[in-house]
């Protein structure tokens, strides 16, 4: 089952994090829930972890460096900074702590050599992510509050999702003592904590379907909490819905168009009533296939899952339409609760 | 305004046709339709008479399956069903066993084994990127050698970047040749006096904090791997080198993929400009899944007589899903315009997207009549579609 809207529980949620299938629009659901829960006076952290720039693109600025900065103001008077963590840079930083390499560190990322570590071990790199996004989500100011009043991370794809989250089996592959065990033990409470929820944004189509539902069984069985389902790219269904079924059969009532559009004052050849009805065919064709992969989703899920839709923007995703998303996701309930002071 | 330049056609039928024509490699960013645009020209090649064989890589269940590839076999195996003469011979990349096989074929059977039984050799060879491609191009080699085929159509690996099939060999390469690995497992000793100077005391205390953090036994296992494979590896730098001149040879064609979206086509026009710079062959670009307007009729028209229709007939939802149809249109054609002013040379074939899945030969058989009439092809423009394109 699904069922629309953002569950209570959710607006006490810290860590929100947005994977899906590549492609489905991870970037611009985490980058339009970052502005959405920003939205009325609130700070979060936008962080992506791929080194792909993508949220830059997203709101039209400038490459971020590592480091965070301000990129967006929200609604009501809030805001939203952003960061991309550079794995190879965190682990030089990580590296740097701990022994001291001084000027050698820069030679040996020229070289390669900081690359070649994270591939020799992948869960390396991995732990050394989600260590600087847990730093993230538990930085306290003076006042003792929480810095961020929510974090969102544009993760990696369901593929990896799991893998990259699952810190626990990550460290089974890393040498069994050192500072970096430590540090691992505080992110794997976080995440599995009800702190923590993973959204996956998919769209209406047999593929990204697939891979939400597979996704959501290894979420369970690594026992992290699946969030939301962030239904991407939904577009309007003009047909009734009783007319679908037939429509995408081929069974349109071409006459009955014809007279319809005199009525509307459209006097058309009749290439162009074709040509409108074959559009018409297509149309239905493809709102019978997502009412079909939404059943699947209903069907399939073992757990009912809590349901966001954006719509498909016909012109594209630029930084005012961001801003549209954003609202259609206030509108569906997103928000965070009032934080009080951070407790650990 | 003067109307936009028409880019050149991509003449796909006269390619599949050439008996010059011997492999065809599609590239582009993820999901664009890579694998499938694959099997639709491999199978629309076999009808029109040649030998085929088509190298998919990780297809989606149903395309497997109307493809008859149940499970993975790593060897062609000849579709059923064709209109034609011709033969279609379709397989699925099998990374592991093409790797497994390299080894028995670069070793003698005992080392061969003790290779293939290290753990690290386990995760190089199923989870390290870049592995995907270097195996897609030993089979390409492989299949070439064989001389069997009219035509060798591949597919290539899902990847974010279409750059990384070119790359992802060297990088492979670079990671087996054990320079590295050899640097922190023996510091001291490796490396060359040179590069030991310029990195000084630091790379001492790097290894060191390498090997703390990731276990001395990762590394001496990935140590002892590159030992092992040190003999061998002449062998696969060779057929690395061997298959990279065939992407050169004049039988070969890139097809670029995209779909038009301003991330796909910004990957195509990098890729593009880099088979320039390393002078490979561009057959054209395919641009995927368009959707382009079947009745001409703007969309302010449209909207506006559906704000005029009496309720909500079916007229006014026509008018309106049809206003939403140009308006994604116009959206494609300025984004594919922005490609084509920047590569005015790039011959383009459009394939309007078919609704519903592509489930079997039928289905691949329209996306290849699609591709060769660069739209919709005669018989549907006639029948279903009416005249407007
Ligand atoms: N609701 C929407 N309406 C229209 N276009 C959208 C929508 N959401 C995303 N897009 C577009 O789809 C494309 C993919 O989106 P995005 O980059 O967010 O996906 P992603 O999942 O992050 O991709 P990747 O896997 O490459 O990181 C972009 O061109 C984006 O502008
Ligand atoms: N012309 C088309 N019309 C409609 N659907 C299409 C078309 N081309 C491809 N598709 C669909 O798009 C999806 C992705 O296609 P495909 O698997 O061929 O892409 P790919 O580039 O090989 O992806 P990957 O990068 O994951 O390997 C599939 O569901 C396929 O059926
Ligand atoms: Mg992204
Ligand atoms: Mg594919």
């Amino acid at each position: 089952m699904t069922s629309p809207g953002w569950p209570a529980a959710f607006s006490g949620v810290r860590l929100h994090v947005v994977s899906g299938k590549g492609g489905t629009g991870k970037t611009t659901a985490a980058a339009a829930l970052a502005l959405a829960l920003a939205t009325g006076g609130k700070r979060t952290l936008l962080i992506e972890v791929e080194g792909r720039q993508g949220i830059t693109r997203v709101f039209d600025t400038a490459p971020l460096p590592y480091e965070e900065r301000r990129i967006a103001v929200a609604p009501g008077g809030g805001e939203v900074r952003a960061l991309a963590i550079d794995a190879e840079a965190a682990l030089l930083e990580y590296f740097e702590m701990f022994y001291r390499l001084g000027m050698a560190g820069r030679t040996l990322r020229r070289m390669g050599a900081i690359e070649f570590a994270t591939t020799l071990a992948p869960g390396l790199r991995d732990v050394l992510l989600t260590g600087k996004v847990k730093e993230c989500v538990t930085r306290t100011g003076r006042d003792g509050r929480y810095v961020y009043d929510a974090v969102v991370l544009d993760a990696p794809p369901t593929g990896r999702v799991v893998t990259f989250l699952d810190v626990t089996r990550a460290m089974a592959d890393l040498a069994k003592a050192g500072p970096i065990h430590s540090q691992a033990d505080g992110v794997v409470q976080l995440l599995h904590s009800p702190q923590t929820a993973v959204h996956l944004v998919t769209l209406l189509e047999d593929l990204p379907v697939t891979e939400t539902l597979n996704t959501v069984r290894e979420l369970d069985a690594a026992d992290l909490r699946a969030g939301a389902l962030i239904i991407n790219k939904v577009r309007e269904q003009w047909l009734p819905d009783r007319s679908v079924a037939p429509a995408a059969d081929g069974r349109i009532d071409t006459a009955r168009v014809r007279n319809g559009l005199a009525a509307a004052g459209l006097d058309l050849p009749a290439e162009v009533v074709d040509g409108l009805v074959a559009e018409t065919v297509e149309h239905a064709v493809r709102v019978a296939a997502e009412a079909a992969a939404l059943a699947r989703l209903d069907s399939e899920l073992a757990e009912p899952m809590p349901r966001l839709e954006l719509p498909h923007l016909l012109g594209g995703v630029d930084l005012g339409s961001l801003y549209e998303l954003a609202e259609a996701l206030v509108a569906q309930g997103v928000h965070v609760r009032q934080t009080s002071g951070a407790s650990a | 305004m003067s109307p936009p330049k028409q880019p050149p056609p991509l003449k796909i039928d006269a390619m599949l046709d050439d008996a010059e024509t011997r492999i065809l490699v599609c590239c582009g960013s993820g999901g664009v339709g890579k694998t499938t645009t694959s099997a639709a020209l491999a199978m629309r090649a076999a009808e029109r008479g040649r030998k085929v064989v088509v190298l998919t890589i990780d297809p989606a269940r149903r395309l497997a399956q109307a493809l008859g590839l149940g499970e993975l076999s790593n060897e062609p195996r000849r579709v059923a069903g064709l209109d034609a003469d011709g033969e279609l011979h379709a397989m699925m990349l099998d990374m592991r066993r093409t790797f497994d096989e390299m080894v028995y074929a670069h070793a003698d059977p005992d080392r061969a084994e003790k290779i293939i039984a290290t753990p690290f050799y386990q995760a190089i060879s199923s989870s390290f990127s870049g592995t995907q491609e270097y195996m897609a191009m030993e089979k390409l080699g492989q299949l070439a050698a064989t001389g069997h085929w009219d035509l060798i159509v591949v597919d290539t690996p899902p990847s974010r970047s279409a750059l990384d099939f070119l790359d992802a060999p060297q990088r492979m390469s670079d990671f087996l040749d054990g320079r590295m690995i050899r640097l922190l497992s023996a510091p001291a000793r490796a490396g060359g006096r040179g590069l030991r100077r310029i990195v000084g005391a630091g790379f001492q205390l790097f290894a060191k904090a390498v090997s703390t953090v990731i276990g001395g036994a990762m590394l001496a296992d990935a140590s002892a791997f590159v030992q092992a494979f040190d003999t061998m590896f002449g062998g696969f730098r060779e057929r690395a080198t061997a298959t990279y001149s065939l992407l050169r040879s004049p039988g070969t064609a890139f097809l670029v993929v995209a779909t038009p979206e301003p991330d796909a086509l910004r990957e195509a026009a990098y890729f593009v400009d880099r088979l320039s710079t390393e002078d490979m062959p561009l057959a054209g670009l395919i641009l995927n899944r368009t959707h382009p307007v079947l009745a001409r009729l703007s969309a302010a028209k449209a909207r506006d007589a559906a704000d005029n229709a009496n309720g909500p007939t079916l007229a006014a939802a026509v008018l309106r899903l049809h206003a939403d149809r140009v308006e994604l249109a116009e959206r494609e054609d300025r984004l594919f315009s922005r490609f084509a002013g920047a590569h005015p040379e790039v011959a383009v074939a459009r394939v309007p997207a078919v609704a519903g899945d592509i489930a079997n030969l039928d289905g691949l058989r329209e996306i290849g009549a699609r591709l060769a009439a660069d739209g919709y092809p005669e018989h549907e423009r006639s029948a279903a579609l009416g005249a407007a394109r």
